[in-house]
């Protein structure tokens, strides 16, 4: 990637002073300016799109197209080309819809949740994976929409007047799945909007053109900056964080609801809530560590996305991931210890019946291979990390494909027992919605800061006011924020001639 | 003296130009501590209808500014998330109980624990809605026009400079005092802004 003269691309390279990537506490690391930080973020929504995104594009928009021509057949048809039958009703359309949605909750918890537990370090990363998050949960809503066979009839999940003067089944865990995932793509939409705003009036500034400056001036309703507005700004996106957090842990929860409050044995369980809302997060903080290591790396991020984030990242998915392994030994333990036939056979069915396979790939990527991360090293591997990502969306696919396929194809009455084989739709469409969600990424990455830039610029040092004063670390001593102290005291030495200047460049 | 209404509408950024056309002074500052130092500065010295603007929000400028804490936000959510859970309520009721009552087993009509998870979701939605809402009602946004796009110093503001602007609506606005204060202040550069367009230096 082209970067300019004097943009650092890469922690390696050598910094220009000696608190740059020698204090390994800062955030933004190469000892960056706040024009440098908007120069590295914006250019990239401003100037042309290197080659590599569009044979990306074309990539995932052939994907788009193979989803469109799939569910033009899947409606014209009926869903029966779909392997979905009797007994199992919810194939993989509904395995995806739940994988789609679990991937769609990183980018709220980063967001909300490490915003309210003052985690400076989400900065770098949130609007990226805000913007997965609506993406993701587009490819959710797709699924169950197409799902219901007649989706010329979807509305009828809405409580709008209609001609038949019926309303929709407010008892029913589906319905309340609908109101859940709109509600948590309404407020994502707006909380990612909010953040947005700042960093349009930033580009809003740059533009050369007049419709683009025009669009932009639009999109960001007129943004100063101006302290009276900051003021209720952060007011409000504190209030939203605060008001997304709860949100999130009750998406998953009343989707595990579509399983949990059935009679299905291997399906009825309490457990199913905190279990789905790990493995959401599980799923969800992969699928962001999978994307910000292409991202950085094509688009020379890595000051600002830095190894540091990708490592905290991957304590969170080795954590939720033990919690999600930890979760199916309870549930075996729970299936015995019951005593109910019914429930014991589902989970003896489920690891060693005809889906056995199937049951194996989701503890191996999902409670296994995480373990590696453990190790110091293999957390900070990027390599490592890539793969062992990938693994963990695998793993969690086949965990969705689990519950649902296992716990239907055999239930009470042996004389209903089935096999279910997915067809060549099934698999069209499932690589169909991947082509879709890298479409929008790729648009995302194409015409959005992929950066807050706001956000980064006001957890440098510099933003402190009396970083100048003190001309230090940028806060008093002691004040319980030691993300910005520098490792040593010649570095902050070394740091304190090198501060007035940083901000001198962007004078004249 | 300015008006209520003026007073009411410079809180949320917005002033009035003079009868000059002369929409306020804008001074740039090298610094986030110099542009919170300046604040503070010309609010002691009386000023009221004046705002700084920085690419980031700073900490301590609203206390420097004198402006308190942002409880409106607060409460416009509140009221959001209130009505969203009364019309939770009272949507599942009415269908289900009133107006299209059926008879499952004989169970009753509407109970409040299938209700809950509707509720919540409703309540966060329009407490959201709230939030949101109220903080760009109380900013003034959306605001396509504001005369300090006028100034091509002023682009910086989202990028990285930071700017002080006493507003000509301000009772001690007075074009060579103001100037002299914020000279004084370690302005870098100051501008007259005109609700006309036109710009001195």
């Amino acid at each position: 990637m082209e970067t300019s003269k004097k943009l650092p691309a890469d922690p390696s390279e050598p910094a220009p002073s000696p608190s740059g990537d020698g204090a390994p506490d800062r955030l933004v690391k190469g000892d960056l300016s706040f024009h440098d930080i908007t120069e590295m973020v914006s250019r990239h929504a401003e100037k042309k799109a290197p080659m590599a995104w569009y044979a990306a594009f074309a990539v995932a928009l052939s994907g788009t197209l193979l989803l469109l021509g799939l569910f033009a057949h899947v409606v014209w048809n009926g869903i029966g080309v779909w392997g979905n039958n009797q007994p199992v009703g919810w194939g993989w359309p509904i395995v995806n819809f739940v994988f789609w949605v679990g991937i769609g909750h990183a980018g709220t918890l980063i967001s909300a949740i490490l915003y309210l537990f003052r985690q400076h370090w989400r900065t770098a990363i949130n609007r990226a994976a805000e913007a997965m998050t609506l993406f993701a949960v587009m490819c959710a809503l797709i699924w169950p929409t197409f799902h219901v066979g007649r989706v010329w009839a979807i509305y009828w999940t809405l409580p709008i007047p209609n001609q038949m003067a019926m309303w929709p089944q407010f008892k029913s865990p589906l319905l309340w799945d609908v109101f859940a995932v709109s509600s948590y793509f309404l407020v994502s939409l707006i909380f990612w909007y909010v953040g947005l705003v700042p960093d349009l009036a930033t580009l809003r500034d740059r533009a050369k053109n007049f419709w683009r400056s025009r669009i932009l001036a639009f999109f960001s309703l007129g943004w100063t900056g101006s302290n009276r507005h900051w003021r209720n700004y952060e007011k409000a996106y504190l209030l939203l964080a605060g008001l997304a957090t709860p949100l999130v842990l009750s998406v998953h929860s009343v989707v595990s609801f579509d399983f949990a409050v059935s009679v299905i044995p291997g399906w009825h369980t309490t457990i199913f809530p905190p279990y789905f809302v790990a493995g959401a997060i599980f799923s969800g903080f992969a699928m962001v560590v999978t994307l910000m290591v292409i991202t950085r790396e094509i688009y020379g991020l890595k000051n600002v996305i830095t190894i540091d984030h990708l490592e905290k990242m991957n304590i969170i998915i080795l954590v939720t991931g033990t919690i999600v392994g930890f979760a199916y030994i309870t549930e075996f333990f729970m299936a015995w210890y019951s005593g109910v036939q019914y429930e014991q056979y589902a989970f003896i069915n489920r690891a060693f019946g005809p889906y056995a396979w199937a049951y194996w790939i989701m503890m191996t990527c999902n409670l296994i291979t995480p373990q590696l991360f453990w190790f110091k090293k293999l957390r900070r591997s990027i390599p490592v990390m890539f793969v062992l990502s990938i693994f963990v969306n695998i793993g969690m696919w086949f965990e969705r494909f689990v519950i649902t396929i296992t716990s239907l194809h055999r239930d009470f009455l042996p004389s209903s027992w089935g096999y279910f084989t997915a067809t060549w739709v099934d698999i069209g469409t499932l690589v169909g919605s991947f082509g879709l969600f890298f479409t929008l990424f790729l648009l995302f990455l194409r015409f959005v800061p992929m950066v807050a830039m706001a956000e980064v610029k006001g957890v440098m040092p510099q933003a402190d006011p009396h970083f100048h004063e003190h001309g230090g670390n940028g806060h008093p001593e002691g004040d319980g924020e030691p993300y910005i102290k520098p490792a040593e005291p010649a570095l902050a030495e070394a740091y304190r001639g090198g501060g007035p200047e940083e901000t001198d460049d962007s004078s004249t | 003296m300015p008006t209520f209404v003026q007073d009411l509408k410079a809180n949320l950024g917005i002033f009035e130009s003079d009868a000059d056309q002369v929409y306020g002074l804008l001074a740039e500052f090298s610094d986030p501590g110099a542009l919170l130092h300046a604040a503070e500065a010309v609010r002691e010295d009386g000023y009221s209808h004046f705002d700084t603007h920085s690419p980031f929000p700073i900490h301590g400028m609203d206390e420097a500014m004198g402006l308190g804490n942002a409880t409106g936000v607060g409460v416009l959510a509140f009221f959001g998330g209130v009505t969203g859970c009364a019309v939770a309520y009272l949507l599942q009721w009415w269908t289900a109980a009133v107006d299209y009552p059926i008879n499952i087993s004989g169970k009753p009509f509407f109970a409040v624990e299938p209700s809950v998870p509707i509720m919540f979701e409703l309540t966060i939605l329009f407490a959201a809605f709230g939030a949101v809402a109220g903080m760009l009602a109380l900013n003034g946004l959306p605001r396509p026009y504001n005369p300090l796009f006028y100034s091509d110093r002023f682009k910086g503001a989202t990028d990285d400079r930071f700017f002080l602007h006493i507003a000509a609506s301000d009772d001690q606005f007075d074009v060579e005092e103001s100037a002299a204060l914020l000279q004084r202040l370690g302005a870098r550069h100051i501008e007259l802004v005109k609700d006309d367009g036109t710009m001195d230096a």
